[in-house]
């Protein structure tokens, strides 16, 4: 093994330690906290892959804003201080067979597809944002564009149900 | 570059980490002061109380650590970290001069606004962890002026790193010229204002109001953990002012000489917009909360989407 396997393998570790304990903490806001270090090991991740663009956009999005936005909801609705007990509800089962499924589904999409799959980390333009803008903008435009209007409906929609006075008609409206 | 000389520039970067800001508190300490027509610290030091900022470190140093008893421990004694160490990693990428800085990283703009993102946990984490209701609404605010200063401040970087056609610090200060004085000035303005607001910083100060909510998230913190969210709060301002003169005032570029002077010229521009920031503290009362979120969405968003679609069209026009 290399000395980038090495460090890869390791915050994989991290990666997959902080994700279990954000499912299996009992505190709340604990749990939000130990998402951050989860993303951040897998932001550091992409580094070792020299993708350097993607790994500061996670940081940027998931851990500047995703989190703080996660936390916000948590401490408005509710942040007690030490566990809480009425966490886990009764579709525990259901839920562990659900997420590894999707986990078994995952893994081997990914091997058939990629297992032979090679990131040359001696040529540093393909994670380069240069490198990334240009796969984007010469190949990939028409799921960008798509993602792009999806977001744009999402959007609407969200300002659809938050605005009251735009709903429907309500019983003695005529 | 051998690895003595990158182990010399990153001690650089840690003696200007804990000089800069403290040269900045000093400056609002006396220039607060005068514009309030009083003298500010005399007497610490002996010449107009140069030593008061050592002074009072050394006063927080042997203070006790209080940790309320509802407190959440360990969060509680991470959260001034979290606050802290981002700043001192965004200045290891500031470009100083011609080929002056520690890292000179390709995509250093994305790399700054990433890492000052994660500051903002600090005041959160410390926040709910202090088991006070004030410090709890201190931590929501900050939580939710964050989240509406964060897109209007990347949008206007993004408007810089447009124009320049680089995300590389280093080459946005080499591709500046005068005339980006007028034509990003929308973008300087908000990205300045934005910054502000997420270091709230006064006249953006609602998360740690020290008059309704008594200092917010950090009401709980007592002795050296305090001393740090301090330190964070004027390495935030340093970090900025430092930015604000990379990103819009062209670095290191100044009337003459800029290959001996660079970093002088750096410097002067730090300082003069350290001392705006002080200046809006002193001549501007707080925003309510609503005011804030109207600020932000109603007048920046919309501001520097149009400085974006300005950029693009005078670029592809020039080009």
């Amino acid at each position: 093994m290399t000395a980038a396997e090495i460090v890869f393998v390791l915050l994989g570790v991290v990666a997959l330690a902080a994700a279990v304990l954000v499912v299996t903490t009992r505190q709340l806001v604990r749990a939000a906290l130990y998402l951050v270090l989860s993303f951040g090991a897998i932001a550091a991740c992409f580094l070792v892959l020299t993708a350097e663009l993607v790994a500061w956009v996670q940081v940027l999005i998931y851990v500047g804003a995703v989190v703080v936005l996660l936390l916000f909801g948590i401490m408005l609705t509710r942040a007690p201080i030490g566990p809480t007990s009425d966490l886990d509800s009764r579709n525990r089962p259901a839920a562990i067979v659900v997420a590894v499924a999707t986990a078994g589904v995952l893994v081997t999409v990914l091997v058939r597809g990629f297992g032979d799959a090679y990131v040359d980390l001696g040529e540093p333009s393909t994670g380069s944002a240069s490198g990334i803008g240009a796969n984007i903008f010469r190949y990939w435009v028409l799921p960008f564009e798509i993602l792009s209007v999806l977001l744009l409906a999402a959007l609407v929609g969200a300002i659809v149900l938050s605005r009251t006075d735009i709903g429907p008609p309500k019983d003695g409206d005529g | 570059m051998t690895l003595l000389e990158i182990a010399a520039r990153l001690a650089l970067v840690v003696a200007a980490f804990l000089l800069l800001p403290l040269l900045v508190g000093q400056l609002e300490h006396k220039a607060m002061a005068h514009m309030q027509a009083r003298l500010g610290p005399m007497y610490a030091g002996g010449f107009h109380g140069w030593a008061q900022l050592i002074a009072d470190g050394v006063k927080f140093a042997q203070k006790e650590h209080v940790v309320p008893a509802e407190a959440d421990r360990k969060v509680f004694s991470l959260a001034p970290a979290v606050a802290l160490l981002p700043y001192l990693v965004v200045l290891v990428v500031v470009p100083v001069g011609p080929g002056l800085v520690a890292v000179d990283l390709d995509i250093g703009l994305f790399f700054v606004l990433a890492v000052m993102s994660v500051s903002v946990l600090g005041s959160v984490m410390a926040g709910w962890s202090s088991g006070n209701k004030y410090a709890l609404l201190g931590g929501l605010r900050s939580a939710a002026q964050l989240m509406a200063y964060e897109l209007p401040l990347v949008l206007a970087a993004s408007s810089v790193a447009m124009a320049a056609g680089t995300l590389s610090l280093s080459g946005i200060v080499e591709t500046w010229s005068p005339w980006w004085l007028v034509w990003q000035a929308p973008a300087a303005v908000i990205f300045f204002v934005a910054g502000l607001a997420e270091l709230h910083r006064p006249p953006f100060d609602m998360p740690v109001a020290d008059s309704e909510i008594v200092l917010g998230p950090y009401t709980e913190y007592t002795g050296l953990r305090f001393a740090l969210f301090l330190l964070a709060e004027y390495a935030g301002i340093v970090v900025l002012c430092a930015l604000t003169t990379v990103l819009f005032l062209g670095g290191w570029r100044g009337p003459f000489a800029d290959e001996e002077l660079g970093p002088v010229w750096f410097l002067i521009k730090l300082f003069v917009l350290a001392f705006v920031v002080i200046w809006l503290r002193v001549s501007n009362p707080r925003l309510r909360a609503d005011q804030l979120q109207k600020l932000a969405w109603q007048v920046l968003v919309p501001l520097s989407l149009a400085q974006l679609a300005l950029t693009g069209v005078v670029k592809v026009v020039m080009m």
